[in-house]
């Protein structure tokens, strides 16, 4: 029910939106959780398991009970919790686990059958027969458990990610954090204040005590307006913390616009935030007392019941007991009775206490039990020796507080247990660089939390170093905190610890019966923890459960260990922007639109676009294009972009040295104005890719590498020069950007180089030689290579002008009959040349393997020489590189099938070999492959089978050497 | 986690490629025994405490080793392998 | 003689500037770079040289030296893009670079906003002051990242990867605004 004249809502604006259909009136200002309980619906949700009907418990994110699924189809979002869900209007909320709905629920029957499903149940249970695993037991499990579900939808990708950075970040606004923030601010430090809520001031907000005079509220209000004027400080309200990692690294997720109808905002953005000091102001969350029936909804936490009173004015009742073990359960009843609520009793575990309030007292007194189906109606209450009921709606409880040390605990660092205040706090500097202050630092009056967050403050300040500039301290409520341990009342009945995950007391003491008597064990045996809020409210008391049946102490017994994220983060969010193309930068080659603009498909390569064919009209098929483009390279001429070839300038005195310790072959005796063919191994003796090196002057170099290992190559040459050789002056650049590079092919491709030269001349090229010329007056790098086994050229001229280079070369090759050819024709030309690619250097081939040990030099040391030579690198166990033709009726040949004996069964132990690559030859008329086969360059000749599991292709195929084509190398020669 | 880059300043890991251990800059020379590159290639320490780890910060090109515990994450030190030590 | 045209990297993406709420992006044209790297020990003899010829020392790490129209924009250990100018002393290994690079100017009020949701770098003036320069990431980019003036940054990439960048910016670019308007 709505509590008139109270609480810090904005009732100018009433909000509507729907939960299960249901229209509900709200405020701005409200959260669905407030909402919910000024309309009086108690039941939000239905626990995991048993489909316990269950209400509000807390009022912030260690919400377990009132989880609930925001918006329809793509946008909804499972298991967000009512509590920090903003109201706005026209918001759709649907509980969860329940069918047909929250008060009929069919699944409640699970918890008929509770004495059967203690923890363990399904191990124990659904063990045999194992074919029912998957099929059976986990499909009807699932549908049985479970909390919100996914759409199944794609989310669309509508967050965001950032970084940023500080001097000094403050993880909560209560009175510590401000404090914190305020004194560093002052200081000069770049200060980042990040607060969960959607406002700033922690319990503040929650409380009426007054801070120098002014309200909670107000006083915060102060502080904001200053901290918000200065331009050293970024003030992040929705925004929580999720985790600690190395050297001041912080991740947060911020609900951008969650809390507003959608539109064109991003939901949420991940931040990465990097801060030279922290200080851990997040307060300290209130633990309830486990004992029987206490998930009756209508049973919260106590702190929960003042927030809905005093900031949102709401209450779940018109009477209420209120239970603890602390001075929190009497300022609890005083907040109540000022709110007009009927203080049905005030229960205080503490024997000596006293009250000041005039309500029925029960020092030393518990709650037994509880009453009601759907909600709380009345407590069976025992004082000293008398037992009684005491009829109400509402029971506030107390356990005592936790600190909240989650996040000084994420990197390895265990909190410590003080029996003083009965709860486990964080160590000294349990992060680097970070401090705990405030609550979260074991500190529970507001007056201390001040002071503490000052200090906070001036330690951070110093340790950045800046100047203190100390803000007074405003007077405060400075209650001293005395608490008696309070965990359990046992009885008939469960007791509920997680609630979310539906662990009982009974679980715990069957773990520790069963010898899962460690934390760690125990909270895998039950579960307990392992749900979305990770037993934010239950951890602590489950310890201390845990404790009491192996008979510790709590503070031996200790915690499990506290890991990221402190809520849930949407996958969206951490990979927002990560999507479609924000995947991997797309790079595109200089006559990229050209080819586009042929009709020509693209196809991925690494993170390049390529043309796979150039259609022409009338060709149905990507293989009438491809044979086309292939005969048109061995009868007349092709051009094709090799733009994303990797090229790399070498360049210094010691250049042609370095390239011998790089390449297997010797490339300091390489004469200005030739290309040589090299080979660069790893140092285990595996090849890592090919490429040419040409020598353009005396001490200049330019190396090509495949696209796929073009990365790769240069970060390897940085670290042979800059690690292994560091005495070499030489200088390593990649030059792929500036270069666009195209290949001439055929046998006119002279005539089309000589054509577009403006000196013709300079197109008279010996094969593997290079020069440097000119087209229309610009300068181009002319080499005479040739990857298609056709007399060829590759002209390489700035990119600037690599589309019109591009236009001009088909333009020239057009009138020889020629034209452009792609990646397709290209793969064929080389296949039908037995010439390599990464699917044959598929990094577990060597040299030996692929037939290049001759380019092993035996006069100098490189990178892999010593490996390559090693036993097992070499010999007829190899599966070495050979070429295939199909011989049999099947004429299809496959990549990727296994070869074996022609009679043989086609198992595993008897596999010979596999094919790399497969191409149909227009030239030879034949389908080719290249394979791996076992000591193959002895077998030419031999048949084979080679079977594709995969594909269902078979068939009878010959052996022999991997180039098909013009072994002689006339062509390219020629 | 952060590293310095002795040529760029502290920046954030997603800059950084690991290569794992500083090892791999004591190459044998040539003529070394088969034990000799098993150990270089293939025997890794696996220490408790300092280590001396391989990154390149792709960014810049420069290779470095970091000298960090493997306990406490600390990063002890970043200094290009052109003036590391073997 | 046919005359071939040269074509800047973003003319497809980013044929005019484009603003979204308080920041614009627009292509730079770089004119003539070099790279330039001095090999061992003539670090001071390319200073000499650059001074004579353009004007500019060789930067120090993170720095960027100015004369005029020409920069040297410093781009690793011992590695420098001279912009601007054509110079290739003796005593370094150079190379032309004048085609190799995407460069966006990124402006306004917002532009810091923007820049922070794609690269990993400290942008705080205390850290990344006027005419500083830093190899970083931008997106899943390799960058150079310059600041040029009070809230305007020079975005240099693959010219490969013009499209890219002009893709990642955008989207930043509008993610800010629409949270401006919140």
């Amino acid at each position: 029910m709505r509590l008139e004249g109270r609480g810090q809502i904005d009732r100018d604006h009433p909000v509507r939106f729907t939960f299960d259909g249901r229209v509900i009136d709200a405020f701005r200002g409200d959260t669905v959780a407030s909402a919910l309980m000024a309309n009086d619906i108690r039941v939000v949700g239905r626990s995991f398991k048993y489909h316990r009907p269950r209400g509000l418990y807390s009022a912030g994110s260690d919400e377990p009970n009132a989880l609930v699924t925001t918006g329809r189809g793509r946008d909804a979002l499972p298991n967000v919790r009512a509590t920090m869900q903003e109201v706005w209007e026209g918001l759709d909320v649907t509980s969860q686990n329940r069918w047909p709905s929250l008060t009929r629920d069919v699944g409640a029957i699970n918890d008929l059958f509770s004495p059967f499903l203690a923890a363990g149940f399904y191990y124990k249970t659904f063990m045999w027969p194992r074919a029912f695993w998957e099929r059976v037991y986990e499909p009807l499990i699932r549908r049985a458990a479970g909390l919100g579900r996914l759409s199944g939808e794609a989310a669309r990708d509508a967050s965001e990610k950032a970084f940023a950075h500080c001097d000094v970040l403050v993880i909560g606004s209560g009175p510590a954090g401000l404090m914190a923030a305020l004194t560093a601010a002052r200081a000069g430090a770049d200060v980042i204040l990040a607060e969960e809520d959607s406002h700033m001031g922690g319990r503040l907000l929650s409380e009426t005590d007054t801070i120098g005079g002014l309200s909670g509220p107000q006083w915060v209000g102060s502080v904001l307006n200053e901290l918000t004027a200065l331009p050293n400080v970024r003030v992040m309200e929705r925004t929580t913390v999720t985790g600690a990692y190395d050297q001041g690294t912080y991740g947060a997720l911020e609900r951008v616009s969650l809390h507003r109808p959608p539109g064109r905002a991003p939901r949420e953005c991940f931040w990465r935030i990097a801060a030279t000091r922290t200080i851990l102001a997040a307060g300290a969350l209130e633990r309830g007392v486990a004992f029987p029936g206490n998930d009756r909804p209508g049973v919260m936490l106590a702190s929960a019941l003042r927030t809905y009173v005093n900031r949102w004015g709401v209450a779940p009742g018109q009477s209420a007991v209120v239970w603890g073990n602390t001075d929190t359960a009497h300022r609890t009843a005083r907040d109540l009775a000022s709110a007009g609520i009927h203080v049905a009793a005030v229960i205080d575990a503490r024997a000596d206490a006293t009250t000041t309030g005039d309500w029925p007292f029960y020092p030393g007194g518990e709650v037994l039990s509880t009453q009601g189906r759907l909600g709380l109606k009345g407590l069976q209450v025992r004082h000293g020796r008398r037992e009684f009921t005491v009829w109400t709606d509402c029971l506030a409880v107390s356990g005592g507080w936790n600190p909240s040390v989650h996040l000084a605990s994420h990197i390895g660092s265990r909190p410590v247990w003080r029996d003083d205040i009965q709860a486990f706090v964080a160590g000294p500097e349990p992060v680097p660089g970070m401090d705990v202050a405030g609550a979260a630092n074991g500190i529970f009056d507001t007056a201390g939390c001040l002071a503490d967050g000052l200090r906070a403050g001036n330690v951070a300040v110093q340790a950045i170093g800046l100047e203190t500039h100390s803000p007074d301290l405003p007077d405060a409520e400075a209650t001293p905190y005395a608490i008696t341990p309070l965990w359990e009342v046992e009885g008939k009945g469960r007791a509920w610890l997680d609630l979310q995950n539906d662990v009982t007391t009974k679980d715990v003491r069957l773990a520790a019966q069963e010898n899962f008597r460690s934390p760690e064990h125990m909270k895998r045996y039950t579960t307990q923890g392992m749900s979305p809020d990770q037993g934010k409210g239950s951890n602590v008391t489950a310890l201390a459960v845990l404790a009491a049946a192996t008979g510790a102490t709590v503070a031996a017994t200790g915690t499990t260990t506290y890991r990221p994220p402190f809520v849930p983060v949407t996958i969206s969010a951490m990979g927002a922007g990560a999507k479609g193309k924000g995947f991997a930068p797309e790079r595109f080659t200089p006559a990229h639109a050209a080819a586009v603009e042929l009709g020509a498909p693209m196809i991925e390569a690494g993170l390049w676009y390529r043309p796979s064919f150039f259609p022409l009209s009338g060709e149905r098929v990507w293989r009438e294009s491809c044979d086309r483009e292939v005969r048109m390279v061995r009868e007349s001429v092709g051009v094709t972009e090799v733009s994303t070839l990797g090229k790399i300038e070498v360049m210094g005195p010691d250049a042609g040295t370095f390239l011998d310790v790089v390449y297997t072959n010797t490339m300091s005796s390489l004469a200005v104005g030739k290309v040589r063919y090299g080979l660069m191994l790893r140092e285990d003796g595996h090849v890592m890719d090919d490429g040419t090196v040409a020598r353009l002057s005396e001490d200049r170099f330019v190396l090509t590498t495949t696209t796929a290992a073009a990365a790769e190559v240069m970060r390897h040459l940085d670290f042979v020069a800059q690690g292994l050789r560091p005495g070499l002056n030489l200088r390593t650049v990649s030059v792929t950007e500036q270069w666009a590079q195209f290949a001439v092919a055929g046998p006119r491709s002279e005539a089309l180089v000589r054509s577009i030269l403006d000196d013709p001349a300079a197109g008279v090229l010996p094969f593997m030689g290079c020069t440097e010329a000119s087209i229309s007056g610009t300068g181009v790098r002319v080499f005479r290579i040739s990857f298609s086994g056709e007399k060829g050229y590759e002209i390489a001229i700035p990119s600037d002008r690599g589309e019109a280079l591009w236009r001009l070369l088909l333009a020239h090759a057009r009138m020889l009959g020629g034209g452009p050819y792609g990646l397709e024709a290209l793969n064929v030309l080389r296949i039908e040349k037995g010439f390599l690619t990464h699917a044959e250097m598929n990094g577990r081939s060597t040299a030996f393997d692929l037939g290049l040990q001759g380019m092993m030099s035996a006069k100098k040391d490189f990178i892999g020489k010593a490996l390559a030579a090693r036993p097992g690198l070499l010999g007829e166990t190899r599966e070495q590189l050979v070429g295939l033709r199909p011989v049999g009726a099947a004429r299809m040949l496959t990549a990727g099938a296994y070869l074996f004996g022609e009679g043989a069964a086609a198992t595993r132990e008897a596999q010979q070999g596999f094919t790399t690559s497969v191409a149909w030859s227009p030239t030879l008329d034949t389908f080719l492959g290249l394979a791996f086969l076992v000591n193959g360059r002895a077998r030419h000749g031999e048949r084979l089978r080679m079977v594709d599991h995969m594909r269902n292709v078979e068939a009878l195929v010959e052996v022999g050497p991997p180039c098909a084509f013009d072994p002689d190398g006339g062509r390219m020669r020629g | 986690m952060r590293l310095t880059c002795p040529h760029c300043g502290e920046r954030d890991l997603r800059e950084f490629a690991a290569r794992g251990s500083a090892v791999v800059l004591s190459r044998p020379s040539a003529g070394a025994s088969a034990e000799e590159w098993a150990d270089y290639l293939h025997i890794r320490d696996n220490p408790a405490g300092e280590a001396r780890d391989l990154f390149y910060h792709t960014p810049c090109g420069l290779w470095i080793e970091v000298t960090r515990s493997t306990i406490t994450h600390a990063v002890i030190a970043a200094r290009p392998v052109r003036e590391a030590k073997p | 003689m046919a005359e071939l045209i040269a074509r800047t990297p973003a003319h497809a993406d980013l044929p005019q500037p484009v603003e979204i709420g308080r920041t614009r992006i627009a292509e730079v044209v770089l004119g003539p770079v070099t790279w330039i790297a001095p090999f061992d020990g003539q670090e001071k003899a390319v200073t000499a040289a650059l001074r004579a010829a353009a004007g500019v020392a060789f930067p120090k790490p993170g720095q960027v030296t100015r004369k005029g129209s020409v920069r040297a924009l410093s781009v690793g250990p011992g590695q420098a893009l001279l912009i601007g100018a054509t110079v290739t002393p003796d005593g370094a290994a150079t190379t032309d670079q004048s085609a190799a690079w995407c460069a966006l100017s990124l402006s306004g009020e917002d532009a810091c906003a923007v820049l922070a949701r794609l690269t990993p770098l400290d942008l705080r003036p205390s850290a990344f002051a006027l005419h500083r320069t830093a190899r970083t990431m931008v997106g899943h980019m390799t960058a150079s990242l310059t600041r040029t003036s009070e809230n305007t940054y020079e975005i240099i990439v693959f010219r490969s990867m013009a499209h890219t960048l002009v893709h990642d910016l955008t989207r930043a670019m509008r993610h800010v605004a629409v949270r401006a308007a919140l």
